[in-house]
Formats: structure tokens, C-alpha cells, sequence
């Protein structure tokens, strides 16, 4: 009693539950999943056939809920002005019993189709926030000043819980075929999607290593899953271990920018930094480059890329796919976010670093990937190359240099759950034929197959009229405007060296003569599903990337503080 | 709202001028200091006053116990991570618990609902080790 009233008041925070929404439906729907499955382990035998359509029925259900359906703004509810309750409802429930038809015309599992289902409703949340919050309020906080949402956080979620919903996809197959029984992987999934969301929208460095570890402890673990195959363990460890330096040096950075600024919040060491000259900023520089190795770590930048090709070859193909779309994409929302917006004012101490981090990453990736034996190891190299092109967008440290990486991240997430995806149906049983040599004549035992393959990869290697185009050319812009040159060269110069991999992979598929043993290519429909949306993203955002451009443009990074924006550049 | 440099608090110990800060490590200087003094004397003491007999069982890393020596490989039961793992769930919760319970009256209701959410979490945790067949002891 005595010491209660002693002590001051505690502050609670500000929240805006709307803003929540997609971190609540990610993680609460991660942990009801675990519930669900830890009460209920096998269904009775007469309804468990009815039980996966229906939940995919109810999660449109869940998805119009999220999504919101009244306003103008909002595609749904502007349907519902034009039309009236009746037909909507009427066209609801259609669209309810086509995806229930197409859930159990995929055979879709029921852990699979929840997870979607949940990522997709944070999907439709984003869609919300977007459209409802953000065009009208801007840019704000959500959670006290720990938790800030802006165009940038919510294209990072939204392309998170899109890449969800493909992986549960192709996850539903694969360990089905490969034997993988339990809930686990997309609980898993759920969690480090969750941490990914915070990660994008922290305005807090204590939030940002809470969500990084989040994101990190759920990926190793999904890394090692495969519990018979060594590759698959050895992943787990091997990330593990390295992931665990990583952490340790992000968390020093943190505690040496602490010291520098007084304050973790990111809105407050921005106050401090622009208002302040330090007369010894040599903690200053120690957390900056502390910090740029942690980052570089988890962005699998050079030289901090040493677990890349191990991981991603080891780890269960889906789970790479997850790896090389989330994992990258909040790493380099964090990035952003801590060294663009609120390092700024010292830019020129930083962005030389990230210059030599970009150009080493560049040539490692695309140099390293070319006397590679595997298609996995051979990708995983690829997507240290893809890292550096990023690295070459933040380098640059303008509105056009973000909305580039931004891009990058859109563009590169979709190619990788498309290549991943072709992979995971290739290698077989126990991921064993990832070989090159595996890949050859793919053209006559699965031509459509390898028609989507060819497309990834010349998206990959930034051929015209594919997504992988626009993203390098806006991330090479960018670093011309900013006045890097000879990054930009070098960028362009290691796109043609690694175009060359690429090209070798597509005439090998064509022109090879494929093994006449080897197994029958499986290619399940819902793996279908994912190769399909990945290549309209991959082509659409090619042809036509005005829209995708337009949102990127308005997906710039904010802080704000006490009902002002602190904004880039201003 | 941003902190200020501000000239540090000093006082005087000895001849030398330390900062109130650095001062506060002077304690834990004194401290370090007197325990290896403590333990010096006391060895010392002993080897003054002991007898000296040495055989081959006091060489060995415990007297009594098992033998250290074994292969390296030897398999440790995947139980005792559970249990490891199982009691880091709980400690980690006491630790959170505690200084909760102090000031329960300061959070009202919006600390007990916090509260509740944690142990719910935790509490699915065990929920889904003794679903797995954890708890039993085979």
C-alpha cells in the first residue's frame, strides 16, 4: 500500500486498435491456431473433408470483417452504395461457396487454409488502414510512440501477409509430401510474420530487436523442421548460431546509440540529432556501426553473408522461400527506418559504409553464384546480389531512393516465392534433386514449368516487361539522382555478370537432355496457384508498374511526434 | 524534452576530483577488493595450518560421485532439455509475476488484463507441451 502510493502513476499508452489490426489477426491468429490444435488433433472422420472449404468460406467472411464494408473509399463498401445490401450479401455468399469450391478442389489442408485465411484478413486490414486511416489522418501512432503506422509500414505488411499466404500454400503440399505432420511450421510462420509487421512499423529500437527476435527465433526453428533430412538441421544450427551474433551486436548498437542520444526512441534520437552537435560523436559512430552489422546480417549483406548459402540450400525450399521474401523485406523496412529516417543528419557517415556493404554484396552475389552446382545455393547468392541492389536504393538516402527499395522489395519478394515455388515441386521427395544439372531439359517433361521459370529468372537477371526490370532501373535512378555514379555502374555492371547465370539455367532447360530416371514431377494445385500469382505480379507490375510506382511514391518512412510529422528531407 | 549535457556532479576522494557516477564504482571497487582479500587469507590460513598427505583419490575432480572420465559422445537424455526449457517457461514468468504483484494497485485493471494475456500465453505454451506428451514421465 505504502510503496503504491510513493511510486508516480503508471502512463498507460495510446492505442489505436484499428492500427493493430493486422499484428492482432498475424499473432492472435498464431496462438488460437496452437490452441485450436493442441485441443482438437484429429477431426471426426465424417466431417473432416467439410472442414478446410468451410473455414476458407469463413475467412472471406474474415476478410470483409477486417476489410471494413462501408465508405466510399473502400472497394467493398463503395460496391455496397452502388448496390445495395442485398445483392452485396447475395454476391458475398457467392464468393463465400467459389472459395469453399476452391479449397476443396485444391485439397487444401486445414492448417493451411486458416493460416491464409488469417493473412489474407490482415491483407484486407491493410487495405483498410490504407484507404481509411492513412489518406485521410497521415501518418501516426498507434501504440504510445512505440508503434508508428505510415505508408511505409503498411505496404511492408501487406506485402508480408501476401508472401504468408503463398508460402502456407506451397508449405500445404510439401509437407505433406514429405511427411511433416503438426500445426508447428505455420504457427511458426504466423509468429515471425507478426514480428516482421512490428519490425516495419517500430519507432522504438528496444520494439525493433523485441520484433527482430520474434521474426529470427521462429525462422531458425522453421529452418530445422525438416527433422529427417541432416542439411535441413544443420540450417537450423548454423543460423542459429550466426543469427545469435547478429542479435548481439544490433543489441550493442542500440545500447552505444543509447549512450550517444539518451533516448531508443527513434522519434526522440531524431529530435536529438538534428537539434544537436555533438562535440564527440565517437559513440555516435560505434552504434551506428554495430547496428549496420546486425542489419547486414539479417539483409544478408557481404561480408556478413556467410550463412546465406548454407541456410537457404538446407532449409526446407518453402521455408527459403519465406526467408527470401519476409525475412529480407523487414530487415530492410528496419534499415530504412533506423539509418535513412532517423540517422539522416548524419548521413555522410553512414552512407559511405553502406556504399562498401552494396558493391561488396553486389559482386559477391552475382560472382560466387555463377560456379554454384545447386539451384538453391545458386538463388541464395542470387539473392545476396538482389540485397546489394536494395543496399544501393538505401545508399542513396532520398524519398526516391526509399520508394525504390520499396519497390525492390515488392518486385524481388514475388520473383523469389515464384522460383522457390518451381523448386519445391522439382527437387522431389527429401528436396534431393536441386542440382543444376536436375533443371535440365525441365522444358520437355513440364514445359509450363519451365515457361514460369524462364520468366522468373529473366525478371531476376531485370530483363524489359518484368518486374525485376522496373525495380533496378528505379533503384539505379535513384542512386544517379543522388549522385552515386559508380555504384550505379557497378550495380549495372554485376546485373549483366549475373545475367549470365540466369541465361545458363533457361538454355539448360531448354537444350539439356533430361535424366530418364528421374521421378515423375508432382506439381499440386495449390503450388500451381502460387507459381500463377507470382508470375502476374512479376509480369503485371512489368507492364504496367504505374500503380504499384504510385503506392511505393506514397509508401515513405515517418515519425511522428506530438501531432507533427517528422518527415525525410524536411 | 532531449536531454542536455549538463556538468557532472564531483567530489573530492583522496586527491583526485570523480564524478558522482564513477564515485558509485568506487563501491564496487572496495567490494571486489575485500573478497579477494577474504579468499587469500583463508587459503593462506589453511595451507599455515593443514597437514600435507597427498594420495591419488584427491587428485580426481570430486571425491566422491561419478567418475569424469567417459566418452565424448555420451548421449544425455532429450528429457532434461524439456524440463530445462519447460523451467525457463516458468522462471522468466516468476520474474514477471513479481514485481507485477508489487504494484498491482498502481496498474488496475489494465495491468491485470496485461497479466492475464501473459499467463494465457504461457499457459498455451504448457498447454501444447502436454499436448505433445511432454509431462509424461516414460
Amino acid at each position: 500500500m505504502m510503496v503504491a502510493q510513493l511510486l508516480p502513476a503508471v502512463e498507460r499508452p495510446e492505442l489505436i486498435w484499428e492500427g493493430l489490426l493486422p499484428v492482432l489477426l498475424l499473432g492472435g491468429g498464431a496462438l488460437l491456431l496452437v490452441l485450436f490444435r493442441s485441443l482438437v488433433r484429429a477431426l471426426p472422420e465424417s466431417v473432416a473433408g467439410q472442414v478446410a472449404p468451410a473455414m476458407g468460406a469463413l475467412s472471406v467472411l474474415g476478410m470483409v470483417l477486417a476489410g471494413g464494408f462501408s465508405g466510399t473509399d473502400i472497394p467493398l463498401g463503395s460496391v455496397v452504395d452502388d448496390l445495395g445490401w442485398v445483392t452485396y450479401l447475395i454476391g458475398l455468399l457467392v464468393v463465400m461457396a467459389v472459395v469453399a469450391w476452391g479449397v476443396a478442389r485444391l485439397g487444401l489442408g486445414l492448417d493451411a487454409t486458416l493460416t491464409a485465411g488469417l493473412a489474407l484478413a490482415a491483407f484486407s486490414a491493410v487495405w483498410r488502414l490504407w484507404n481509411d486511416r492513412l489518406e485521410i489522418d497521415g501518418p501516426m501512432n498507434i501504440v504510445g510512440d512505440q508503434l508508428g503506422l505510415d505508408g511505409f509500414s503498411l505496404v511492408f505488411t501487406g506485402l508480408i501477409a501476401l508472401a504468408v499466404v503463398l508460402v502456407a500454400l506451397l508449405l500445404d503440399g510439401y509437407l505433406r509430401r514429405e511427411g511433416i505432420d503438426g500445426v508447428e511450421m505455420y504457427v511458426l510462420m504466423l509468429l515471425s510474420a507478426t514480428g516482421g509487421v512490428v519490425m516495419a512499423s517500430a519507432n522504438d529500437l528496444i520494439v525493433l530487436f523485441l520484433a527482430l527476435e520474434t521474426l529470427s527465433i521462429a525462422v531458425y526453428v522453421m529452418a530445422a523442421m525438416h527433422l529427417r533430412r541432416g542439411e535441413s538441421q544443420e540450417a537450423g544450427l548454423k543460423y542459429f548460431l550466426l543469427g545469435a551474433f547478429a542479435s548481439a551486436f544490433l543489441l550493442y548498437g542500440i545500447a552505444l546509440t543509447y549512450g550517444a542520444t539518451g533516448s531508443t526512441n527513434l522519434i526522440a534520437i531524431r529530435g536529438f540529432l538534428d537539434s544537436t552537435t555533438l562535440v564527440d560523436n565517437g559513440l555516435l559512430m560505434g552504434g551506428f556501426a554495430m547496428l549496420l552489422v546486425g542489419f547486414g546480417f539479417k539483409v544478408g549483406a557481404a561480408p556478413f553473408h556467410a550463412w546465406t548459402p548454407d541456410v537457404y540450400q538446407g532449409a526446407p525450399t518453402p521455408v527459403t522461400a519465406f526467408m527470401a521474401s519476409v525475412v529480407k523485406a523487414a530487415a530492410f523496412a528496419a534499415l530504412i527506418r533506423v539509418f535513412v529516417v532517423t540517422f539522416g543528419a548524419y548521413g555522410s557517415d553512414w552512407q559511405p559504409a553502406v556504399a562498401v556493404l552494396a558493391l561488396l554484396t553486389l559482386l559477391v552475389g552475382s560472382l560466387l553464384a555463377i560456379v554454384q552446382r545447386d539451384a538453391k545455393r545458386m538463388l541464395a547468392f542470387s539473392s545476396l546480389g538482389h540485397a546489394g541492389f536494395m543496399l544501393v536504393g538505401v545508399q542513396a538516402a532520398s524519398d526516391e531512393g526509399v520508394a525504390a527499395v520499396v519497390f525492390y522489395a515488392v518486385a524481388y519478394s514475388m520473383m523469389a516465392i515464384g522460383s522457390f515455388a518451381v523448386l519445391t515441386v522439382v527437387s522431389g521427395v527429401g528436396d534431393r534433386r536441386t542440382g543444376l544439372d536436375d533443371l535440365d531439359g525441365l522444358a520437355q517433361r513440364r514445359p509450363a514449368l519451365a515457361l514460369a521459370f524462364t520468366i522468373f529468372l529473366l525478371a531476376q537477371a531485370g530483363v524489359p516487361l518484368t518486374a525485376g526490370f522496373v525495380a533496378k532501373f528505379e533503384v539505379i535512378g535513384a542512386s544517379v539522382s543522388a549522385g552515386s555514379y559508380w555504384l550505379a555502374i557497378a550495380a549495372m555492371v554485376t546485373a549483366v555478370i549475373s545475367a549470365f547465370l540466369y541465361l545458363r539455367i533457361v538454355l539448360s532447360m531448354y537444350l539439356g537432355q533430361a535424366d530418364e530416371d528421374a521421378d515423375e514431377i508432382r506439381v499440386p494445385g495449390a503450388v500451381a496457384l502460387v507459381i500463377g500469382v507470382a508470375l502476374v505480379v512479376t509480369v503485371g507490375f512489368g507492364l504496367v508498374p504505374g500503380e504499384l510506382d504510385t503506392i511505393t511514391r506514397e509508401a515513405v518512412p515517418r515519425l511522428v511526434s506530438l501531432g507533427s510529422a517528422v518527415t525525410l528531407g524536411s | 524534452m532531449f536531454p542536455r549535457f549538463v556538468q557532472p556532479k564531483t567530489s573530492q576522494v583522496g586527491s583526485l576530483f570523480v564524478s558522482d557516477f564513477l564515485r558509485s564504482y568506487l563501491t564496487v571497487g572496495i567490494f571486489g577488493l575485500v573478497g579477494v582479500a577474504l579468499v587469500g587469507a583463508f587459503l593462506g590460513l589453511g595451507r599455515l595450518l593443514r597437514p600435507n598427505n597427498p594420495t591419488a583419490a584427491k587428485t580426481e575432480v570430486y571425491e566422491s560421485g561419478v567418475d569424469p572420465v567417459g566418452d565424448r559422445w555420451s548421449q544425455a537424455n532429450i528429457r532434461y532439455y524439456i524440463f530445462a526449457l519447460l523451467f525457463v517457461m516458468f522462471d522468466v514468468e516468476a520474474v514477471f509475476i513479481f514485481p507485477w504483484a508489487a504494484r498491482l494497485e498502481v496498474y488496475e485493471v489494465f495491468g491485470l488484463i496485461e497479466m492475464a494475456i501473459f499467463i494465457f500465453i504461457l499457459l498455451l505454451g504448457l498447454l501444447y507441451a502436454w499436448r505433445k506428451g511432454v509431462l509424461k514421465w516414460v
